[in-house]
């Protein structure tokens, strides 16, 4: 696994850093010289995870790259709330691309740099899963299938955020969405609709395949880190709660990434040429309530009738820990 | 740290452009703000010791042990003895028992109090000279506390002790199972050093025949005489007192009490009188309590302790009569308002000796003529703020004044009376003091406070088998100190996490350096209180913007 040991200072490991560690056992969010990849001034929503985790993942890989790294953007939100023309707060070199090829236009670059003969500079490209999931899901098949050298990030917020919260193939069942929404008798997104993205990649049995979550930094550091260490094609799958489209008040979108990890909702873990290799457990179980109650999107499920839903929900945390093993000790 | 080596650039014909020119500040409803909040362990500490503070420099390891001393000895100068006998109240308070198990503050405090003396870490001496002489009336730990603060402020202080040693009831009265002697000299020699001048064998028998050499007198006799009840008692019985028994072990006298020994009372004084007489040789030591457990007026881990070593409680029952080894005892009942009535049941018990430890008086002879000095319930009446007395320049302060009679209690309103005194001797108004907003647990994150939970509690768990946390009297050594310090979650105050800074999705706090802590970019916070959120401490407040 790629969990950080670090000793017991007051804080364990979840913390960001803490000033008992020495510079070594530091994240790369604690320190004050920090890449800030993605800078102040940039227009996403109050508590936006998703720029909070592009920061995180993109100094991590500008730390491992020794400050060589070229991005591929998805349209997005990611994109709309950075690039404001004629302004941008990314630091790195970046390029926009259209909403379906960030992932050939980040195999273009890799190829170009292979064809120049440089192996120095890397690659990575990212978006959200409207970008990954849906429109671009051929591209980046493509990418992994030919095991382009391209880290692929994607940032998913469960849905089109930033054109009004439209449902996508990435959205949980029962979400209340602008085009899914809480009437009828199935309110919301219908139960078996959807896929998981992270088992997609699996499949292609690229070099590493790792989820992460906005609620453990080590963590997502770590899972940048490694990745960054291997070439070929990677993905890395981030949980970005959305205090707009989900309906959450934006202090708590961190909260929110815990309680989705905690309730087994969504599973943390690590994958090598398409095999498991390892998982984070829980370590403080949660029922699925807390995850889904702080979220508008799912405020039905708790108007009378919801019951079955939250039943159904539960069954998904039940699977996922099985599936998993996210308890530990199977 | 591999950064970006170029601004970031847009476009070949627009030039340079960063996103920096946009001010998100504006979009904010409720600004983050850091706040320092008082610790619930501090709010509930008798001598009100910053212990969070001292707890942090702990934190540090060997290089902070000497500045954690020297936090903690601002407030008391008795860290060795009050780490040994204190009843630790900012523990019963500590957040952390929400967590897990509170923090060990009390054998940290211990700890720190045992290096220094190892060490021989002297008190600071104050420089300036304010030419006023300060008198204090006995050395107990109110006088000595009491002393120790005013020679800080420059001062020059005398203490008379009418007993050989100082020290008061820590001396005579604690035994020294519970402090040893060696520890309460040095430490009060220390206090000596600091230019105190302790007069012993020098009581105070008339106030006014002395303090007209002084501009300010601070009477700290304690209440070191026996509280008596009427018991018949025939010729042959044997009754003392149980505060002159611990007074007599303390002072290398010890009495012979038989075999057999009744102890009447329910206080502290009566379990150290009865552990003490079961290691005078006594095979039978029995307490007699008139109320139940739950109204005893001894601390739990004294009545557990006692308990341990053999003591018999006897409930609900008051001694009637005393003929020779003959004790006559009344089975009580509690009426609707929980107050002990006789039932007319009596029942017989053989003890060779009685002990009276039913509560004890302050000696204030030396107020005779002093009729300015109000008395009150057997203690002098004090201002509840200054702690001054009736008289002009007069305080009092300890058990010989009203308020809770332990040794923290007492150090605590001895350093209250010195701002005081300090006050009336620079003609100053004594500052209000600032209302204290408590740190209270629903503003902690506890979720950063341990790690994956098996590997801390294993870790905690032999920590605390090792050390024996506070039911062992032996202490901890430096590496299980330091450990019981960083359990400590700094409640209300940062510590320097970095999880603000770390998880601002604006880039919007800035990071300034060791013990600098952070500052929010107000031109860029958006407001959205995640800071606040996931602060473990609690040390962030939201507050609503104005404009």
């Amino acid at each position: 696994m790629t969990t950080v040991h670090i000793p017991f200072l007051q804080t364990g490991s979840l913390a960001v850093g803490g000033r008992l560690l020495s510079a070594d056992e530091r994240s790369v969010q604690s320190h004050s010289d920090r890449p800030s990849s993605l800078t102040k001034g940039h227009r996403a929503c109050q508590g936006c995870a998703e720029a909070l985790a592009a920061r995180w993942v993109m100094d991590t890989a500008v730390d491992a790259a020794g400050g060589r790294l070229v991005v591929a953007n998805a349209t997005g939100c990611l994109e709309v709330f950075s690039t404001l023309y004629p302004e941008s707060a990314w630091k790195p070199p970046w390029i926009h691309s259209l909403f379906a090829n960030a992932a050939a236009v980040a195999t273009g670059i890799a190829s170009s740099l292979r064809a120049q003969g440089r192996d120095d500079v890397r690659v990575l490209a990212q978006g959200g899963d409207g970008g990954t999931v849906d429109i671009g899901l051929a591209a980046v098949s493509g990418m992994f299938e030919r095991n382009d050298d391209v880290l692929y990030v994607c940032y998913d917020n469960q849905g089109y955020m930033n054109t009004g919260v439209q449902r996508s193939s990435a959205t949980p069942a029962s979400a209340r969405t602008a085009t899914t929404p809480a009437v009828g008798s199935t309110p919301g997104q219908a139960f078996g609709q959807g896929k998981s993205m992270v088992r997609i990649a699996m499949a292609h049995e690229v070099p590493y395949v790792a989820s992460a979550t906005p609620a453990d930094l080590r963590d997502l550091e770590a899972k940048v880190r490694t990745a960054m260490s291997i070439h070929g094609a990677r993905y890395l799958h981030v949980l970005v709660p959305c205090p707009v489209g989900w309906g959450s008040e934006p202090s708590q979108s961190i909260a929110l990434a815990r309680s989705a990890v905690q309730s087994g909702i969504f599973p943390v873990l690590e994958a090598r040429a398409g095999e498991l290799t390892d998982v984070q457990r829980i370590r403080e179980r949660c029922d699925v309530t807390e995850y889904l109650r702080p979220q508008a999107r799912f405020a039905h499920l708790f108007r009378p009738g919801g019951e079955d839903a939250l039943d159904r929900w539960r069954a998904l945390a039940e699977a996922n820990i099985r599936r998993y093993d996210l308890l530990g000790g199977a | 740290m591999n950064g970006h080596d170029a601004p970031p650039t847009v476009g070949l014909s627009t030039g340079p452009a960063t996103s920096l020119a946009y001010h998100t500040g504006t979009w904010r409803t409720e600004r983050p703000v850091y706040v320092d909040l008082a610790p619930p362990c501090s709010l509930a500490c008798p001598s009100g010791e910053d212990i969070r503070g001292w707890l942090g420099a702990t934190q540090e390891g060997e290089a902070g042990f000497e500045a954690a001393w020297r936090r903690l000895v601002a407030a008391n100068p008795l860290p060795a003895v009050m780490g040994r006998i204190c009843y630790h109240p900012c523990q019963a308070d500590c957040n952390r028992g929400e967590v897990d198990e509170e923090v060990g503050i009390n054998a940290v405090e211990r700890f720190l109090g045992d290096t220094a003396l190892e060490r021989g870490w002297a008190l600071p001496v104050p420089a300036a000279s304010s030419g006023r002489r300060v008198l204090v009336v006995g050395s107990g730990p109110a006088g000595l506390s009491a002393a120790y603060h005013l020679r800080q402020l420059g001062h020059e202080v005398v203490v008379r002790e009418a007993a050989a040693e100082p020290g008061g009831m820590l001396r005579y009265g604690i035994p020294a199972y519970r402090l040893p002697r060696d520890v309460l000299a040095a430490e009060i020699r220390r206090i000596e050093d600091t230019g105190v001048r302790i007069e012993r064998s020098t009581p105070v028998t008339d106030l006014r025949a002395v303090e007209a050499e002084f501009h300010a007198v601070v009477l700290t006799m304690g209440a070191g005489v026996a509280h008596h009840v009427d018991i018949p008692a025939g010729a042959a019985s044997h009754i003392v007192d149980a505060i002159d028994v611990l007074r007599d072990v303390a002072a290398g006298n010890a009495p012979l009490v038989g075999r057999r020994v009744a102890v009447y009372g329910g206080g502290n004084t009566a379990m150290d009188a009865a552990r003490t007489a079961r290691r005078l040789g006594a095979a039978d030591a029995v307490v007699v309590y008139r109320r139940t457990r739950e109204q005893m007026p001894a601390h739990a881990t004294e009545l557990d302790d006692a308990v341990g070593e053999g003591v018999r409680v006897q409930w609900l029952s008051t001694i009637a009569a005393v003929d020779g080894p003959r004790v006559t005892i009344e089975r009580m009942t509690l009426d609707d308002e929980g107050r002990p009535q006789g039932t007319g049941v009596f029942e017989e018990l053989d003890a060779d000796t009685v002990m009276l430890a039913v509560g004890q008086d302050a000696d204030l002879t030396l107020l005779k003529g002093a009729t300015d000095i109000a008395v009150d319930g057997g203690v002098i009446a004090v201002d509840p703020v200054t702690l001054m007395t009736g008289r002009e320049g007069v305080f009092a302060a300890g058990d010989v004044s009203p308020g809770s009679r332990t040794a923290t209690y007492a150090v605590g309103r001895g350093a209250r009376a010195v701002r005081a005194v300090d006050a009336y001797l620079r003609s100053r108004v004594l500052p209000a003091e600032p209302v204290a907003r408590s740190a209270s647990a629903d503003r902690l994150n506890t979720w950063y406070y341990s790690d994956a939970p098996k590997q801390h509690r294993a870790e905690l768990a032999a920590a605390r088998r090792v050390t024996g946390f506070e039911e062992v009297l032996s202490g901890l050594d430096a590496e299980h100190a330091v450990f019981e310090a960083r359990r400590c979650m700094s409640c209300g105050s940062c510590f320097e996490c970095d999880n603000c800074f770390g998880m601002c999705p604006d880039d919007a706090i800035r990071k300034l350096g060791p013990g600098m802590r952070y500052e929010v970019d107000y031109d860029y916070c958006k407001g959205c209180g995640i800071c606040a959120a996931e602060c473990p401490c609690g040390a962030i407040d939201m507050v609503p913007e104005v404009r």
